[in-house]
């Protein structure tokens, strides 16, 4: 593993407390690695387990899914099912083989934009200690 | 699909929030790559008038039937593009924006950095906007009712606000009347006005009111729906006196065996009730009610050989045989309006609150010189048994405000006002009284704030800059250890009374709004608005509003005047008579589904449901979206066996290519 490598992250934010962590992290001037890539759902309870592995198959090192604190989800409880599936996908891909550093689950609310910067940060140190991902890969679709 | 997708990307230069950092010259370049984009420009402000325009006449010359904006976040400006969208004719829907400027310009320094950051959002929302779909918002129509919980003077004034226009008003209060804090209070600062004197009137308007249905001693137990239709559940807790028959003359309390033994909470604890009681003596409505931790009957079962106030009660009102109530009823808006606590000066243990008597927070002050409160207006204290008047006499502010040791890094707003307030009515009271007050800085900010605090010294009120350390009893007397700041003496300072000024806290069962409304909390865990600025009484709930102290520390004028704008904001929807709602919600491929029923049983907001259609002559079970029910959050679409439920806008097929085109990238 060079020292220059430098991961490609892929994350999903929910629109309401992380997208919003993020945007404050943005307007708070709040410096983080580029290496991240935001998209933007509704709730992280959108998030379907193979959107993770789909990222890691298209070139993505690391993936990380933020949403609301538990018990604070905009949509009542969609971040609950977010954890119980991704947390289910955790195990799962260490049990293939995939380093579980890839993948992080973050609660970030929409006032911590200093924690936005503490998860990208450890998001990134973990991806890039993990090193580039080469399995799985897949043909790219031309949608 | 419908014609194929002709793509114009607008890349924001925001005058240089992302021009600086980011090359927008050569991200339009890289766009113009892109599949499918037929133009890409870059201007200063994509925002402004002539942004938009450059959108629009690419739109009606161009052809171009699909936009991505690459400016500043979605949050911020997506009304103002889809809008732009629309104008030119376009499906408003058909918009993707790309967010340059919070995620990328302000967060990354390196310049080359930025731009293939950029560059990789710019081609994400690309691959997106080529697979979005158009859409429809719809109306429905709205309940032309509002609902205000907390009855101080922030729902006080957001109620008949709203009750003033023509509208119902449901305004329900925890405790037994409305008046809230600001009841509390002996005199207001700047201008000296009695508290009471000038909100008695609202609270006698809020309760005689034809358009307002008044609870007390009522919670909202559950919130439903959205705005324009929420469901609304109120438990009206039994007061165990019939309100109807009671005429508020008293003779149960004077009568109750538990009289002048359970602390007042109106009085901030200084004085003394009974266990049937009315909090103070305007209170509005003028009924008592039995309090069931308190009353003997109540928790022993047994009162001497029966009830007093049942006794002596000639209207025949106690009923010891209530229920609680639950009251259901249909609004539009909701203002939540439920204040604050004070800070609890046993947090900070060098004060010695919790030891010395004669150290009091400010709250208690202002029952103590109130004609109203449970000295008649004396300034009193006891000294080893003595009542005694305090001749020498110190406030301490910024009392779990600005600490961050207490976690409260932020300023209070008032503690510096009615201290000098306080000050002056001690001083108008004992003249020969030395008053002092220790402060760290005095933040006289308002209308008249800074006239008064002049006024007050000049009355001999010492100001001293310093921060005590440490307060103990020396004898009879208190000592202040304190250091001077402006002539850095250390001294000690003997006194009779000290009153804490203490801050203001959200209120400790907040958790229960919050779970009950879906709100949010900023960094002092007061609620959190839609904006800071812009949209200061809004909630990111639809058709939640805010109102005064539950919002962030503040004064009555302030209180008041946001109250004002919650209710004008509040009756928006209810004028209208019709909300726009959501058009990215779930939708069903009835082809596909299976009928497993996953999605009914994960939706939280039960919007879906099982129908029977028929498919190919046969009779199967396939779900069904309640488009006004649905939030499209697509909890359902990450949990479908067979990815036939998917939200609008956010359906596999468009997040997919995101992925894609962000892999590719790096």
């Amino acid at each position: 593993m060079s020292e220059s490598f430098e991961p490609n992250i892929v994350a999903f934010l929910c629109n309401w407390c992380s997208y919003a962590g993020a945007d404050l992290a943005g307007t708070s001037r709040v410096q983080y690695p580029a290496n991240i890539n935001v998209i933007r759902v509704m709730c992280s309870g959108r998030v379907n387990p193979l959107f993770v592995m789909n990222a890691l198959q298209q070139g993505a090192d690391g993936v990380l899914v933020s949403g609301c604190h538990p018990g604070d989800c905009h949509y009542m409880e969609g971040n609950f099912y977010a954890r119980r599936r991704l947390g289910m996908l955790k195990d799962l891909m260490e049990f293939v083989g995939i380093d579980p550093r890839r993948f992080h689950m973050s609660w970030v609310s929409a006032s911590e934009g200093h924690k936005w910067k503490e998860v990208v940060q450890k998001t990134v140190d973990d991806a890039r200690e993990a090193g580039p991902f080469q399995g799985f890969r897949r043909r790219q679709i031309d949608w | 699909m419908t014609e194929k997708p002709k793509l114009g990307v607008y890349i924001c230069h925001c005058g240089i929030n992302i021009a600086s950092t980011v090359d927008v010259e050569a991200v339009t370049e890289f766009a113009k790559g892109l599949p499918n984009v037929i133009v890409a420009r870059n201007y200063a402000y994509m925002c402004s008038d002539p942004g938009q325009l450059l959108i629009k006449n690419d739109i009606k010359e161009e052809g171009v039937n699909r936009v991505v904006v690459a400016s500043c976040s979605p949050r911020m400006h997506e009304p103002t593009f889809r809008k732009a969208l629309q104008e030119a004719g376009l499906n408003p829907f058909f918009l993707e924006m790309a967010n340059i400027r919070e995620h990328c310009s302000w967060v990354h320094g390196d310049r080359e950095e930025a731009t293939a950051k950029a560059r990789r959002l710019v081609a994400a929302a690309v691959a997106k906007v080529r697979q979005l779909e158009p859409l429809e918002e719809r109306e429905v129509d709205a309940e032309p009712a509002a609902l205000v919980i907390g009855g101080g003077i922030a729902g006080i004034q957001a109620a008949l606000d709203i009750a003033d226009a023509g509208f119902k008003v449901y305004l329900v209060e925890k405790t037994p009347s409305v008046g809230g804090r600001m009841a509390q209070l002996d005199k207001t600062f700047p201008t000296l006005d009695c508290s009471a004197c000038i909100l008695t009137p609202k609270m006698v308007d809020t309760a005689s009111h034809p358009n307002i249905q008044l609870m007390t001693y009522s919670e909202v137990e559950e919130v439903s729906g959205y705005i324009g239709n929420f469901d609304v559940k109120v438990r009206k807790k039994a007061r165990y006196v019939d309100f109807d028959k009671c005429t508020g003359c008293g003779e149960c309390a004077a009568a109750c065996r538990m009289a002048n033994r359970i602390p007042n909470e109106f009085d901030a604890g200084m004085g003394k009730r009974s266990a049937i009681y009315l909090p103070f003596p305007q209170a509005v409505p003028a009924k008592y009610t039995i309090d069931p931790e308190n009353c003997l009957y109540l928790t022993r079962g047994k009162c001497g050989k029966g009830p007093k106030c049942a006794e002596v009660c000639r209207a025949g009102a106690i009923n010891f045989e209530q229920q609680d109530e639950i009251v259901e009823f249909k609004v539009g808006a909701i203002v939540v309006a439920t204040g604050f606590d004070v800070f609890e000066a046993r947090k900070k243990p060098e004060y010695g609150y919790a030891d010395y008597p004669n150290v009091i927070t400010g709250l208690e002050m202002e029952r103590l010189v109130s004609a109203s409160g449970p000295t008649g207006g004396q300034i009193k204290i006891k000294v080893e048994d003595e009542e005694i008047v305090p001749k020498e006499i110190a406030f301490i502010q910024c009392v779990g405000s600005r600490d961050k040791s207490v976690g409260n890094e932020y300023c209070s707003r008032v503690c510096c006002m009615y201290t000098a307030k306080q000050a002056h009515l001690v001083k108008d009271k004992i003249p020969d009284a030395n008053v002092r007050v220790y402060y760290m800085d005095v933040r006289a900010f308002g209308k008249g704030f800074e006239e008064f605090y002049d006024r007050v010294r000049r009355e001999g009120i010492h100001y001293i800059r310093g921060n005590p350390s440490e307060i103990f009893k020396r004898g009879s007397k208190l000592v202040i250890k304190v250091e001077d700041t402006l002539t850095a003496t250390p001294m000690e300072d003997e006194v009779d009374l000290v009153v804490l000024a203490v801050g203001l806290e959200p209120r400790q069962d907040v958790r229960k709004i919050i779970d009950l409304l879906r709100l949010s909390q900023s960094p002092d865990l007061f609620f959190l608005e839609a904006h800071p600025k812009l949209r200061p009484v809004d909630t990111a709930t639809d058709g939640v509003f805010l109102a005064g102290c539950c919002q962030g520390p503040k004064d009555i004028p302030d209180t008041v005047a946001q109250a004002k704008g919650a209710a004008s904001s509040a009756m928006i929807p209810l004028a209208r008579g019709k909300v726009k709602i959501g058009a990215q919600v779930a939708t069903v491929n009835e082809n596909t589904c299976r009928g497993c029923g996953f999605c009914v049983e994960i939706c939280p907001y039960s919007a879906i449901e099982l129908v029977a259609v028929n498919r190919f002559g046969h009779p199967v079970q396939v779900a069904r979206v309640n488009e006004a029910l649905c939030k499209g959050c697509g909890s359902c679409s990450a949990g479908c066996l067979s990815d036939s439920i998917q939200p609008k806008s956010f359906r596999d097929r468009q997040i997919l290519p995101q992925i894609a085109a962000l892999g590719v990238m790096r």
